[in-house]
């Protein structure tokens, strides 16, 4: 039986995959930062699927998860805390790639990686 | 080809990997040590009824001032890295700029009525950060979607440098601020038992959680306007700009 925790790790992954074939093959640079963003999602990802738990539900103390039942009916709240962390990061990394891209694409007219030979040896 | 060739394989190798961590995994059936602490101790210790924010914001507090200056850091660098050469740019560039035809009436009246809506969606989203599913960094996104539809309705708009600078350095020295008061008055550095807890699941709970919540969303709302703005006025004006 394959819980919902497992199949969402598997998207991660898949997700991570995709974007790491992406990262490798693709020679624009958008889609490479495109890439780096798909594999950042599936980390996140599967980052949250580690921290679920069957049958239980979101770390918030209300009337329906009382404070007495709090460590049997809630799920790890530690991994969508880091995940919180990671997305802001990830929005970070990709906004500095994409001024970076701006940048070269000003400087050479082009976004084709294989054309930016001067580390190159 | 062979290049190709040669990601598929890499790819097909990490794949392999993390094909056997999927395998290989067993959910846990009961919470870890950490997680029973903080499922144990939140709604005594911090009095916030969202455990996560109550870790990212007290129990974690120290990481969330460095991730909240690493964002800083990089809006820092995406405005550096832009403004090189926009000055010099700025003025021939300023004629033919007005040239650009005007925005249809539905995008522009439709824009000014759905922004002041976002805005509040985004406060209400980091001011209740320690009841529902919401927070500083949620909401200082929403904050900064309502200003990326405002330039998508008009590309050439110029937001206040100035504004968002001082609102941003403000909610930065005042999230520092009371984290010192912290170590004054009460337990420790970013303690939020400034205030007090009051009751579980009430706007005014959880001490100084709403309030450092709040500073962190104008923050990081702020942070990502700028980012959006300096990515946006770079369009027009490097065009001239030769190796």
């Amino acid at each position: 039986m394959i819980s919902l925790a497992q199949m969402a790790m598997a998207a991660g992954f898949v997700l991570i995959l995709i974007g790491f074939y992406g990262a490798l093959t693709q020679r624009n640079l958008l889609r490479m930062i495109v890439a780096f963003s798909l594999a950042n999602t599936g980390v996140h990802i599967v980052l949250v699927a580690v921290g679920h738990m069957r049958g239980r539900t979101a770390p918030i103390l209300d009337a329906a998860v009382p404070v007495a039942d709090a460590l049997t009916r809630v799920i790890d709240p530690v991994p969508q805390a880091l995940v919180l962390t990671a997305i802001v990061i990830g929005l970070g990394v990709t906004a500095l790639m994409l001024a970076y891209a701006l940048k070269l694409h000003a400087r050479k007219h082009t976004l084709d990686i294989a054309k930016m030979t001067e580390l190159k040896w | 080809m062979i290049k190709r060739a040669i990601a598929l394989l890499l790819t097909l190798a990490v794949g392999a990997l993390f094909a056997s961590l999927l395998v290989g995994y067993v959910p846990d059936s009961e919470l870890n040590h950490t997680a029973r602490y903080y499922a144990e101790r939140t709604a005594e210790d911090i009095g916030a009824a969202n455990i996560v924010t109550a870790i990212i914001v007290t129990y974690r507090g120290l990481d969330t001032l460095g991730e909240v200056t690493v964002l800083f850091i990089s809006a820092a660098i995406v405005g550096l890295v832009l403004a090189q050469g926009r000055v010099l740019n700025n003025a021939p560039n300023n004629a033919p700029r007005q040239t650009r035809a005007p925005v249809s009436e539905l995008l522009s009246t439709g824009s000014r009525v759905l922004t002041p809506l976002i805005l509040l969606l985004g406060v209400y989203v980091f001011v209740n950060g320690h009841l529902t599913p919401g927070g500083g960094f949620q909401g200082g996104a929403i904050v900064a979607s309502g200003m990326l539809l405002l330039l998508l309705a008009d590309p050439l708009k110029q937001f206040s440098h100035r504004l968002i600078a001082v609102l941003e350095s403000l909610s930065g020295l005042l999230f520092v601020g009371i984290g010192v008061l912290g170590v004054l008055l009460a337990g420790g550095f970013l303690d939020n038992r400034l205030l007090p807890i009051g009751t579980l699941g009430e706007l005014f709970s959880a001490g100084v959680i709403p309030v450092i919540y709040s500073l962190i969303g104008l923050k990081v709302g702020a942070e990502f306007s700028s980012m959006l703005a300096s990515l946006s006025e770079t369009n027009h004006t490097e065009n001239s700009e030769e190796t």
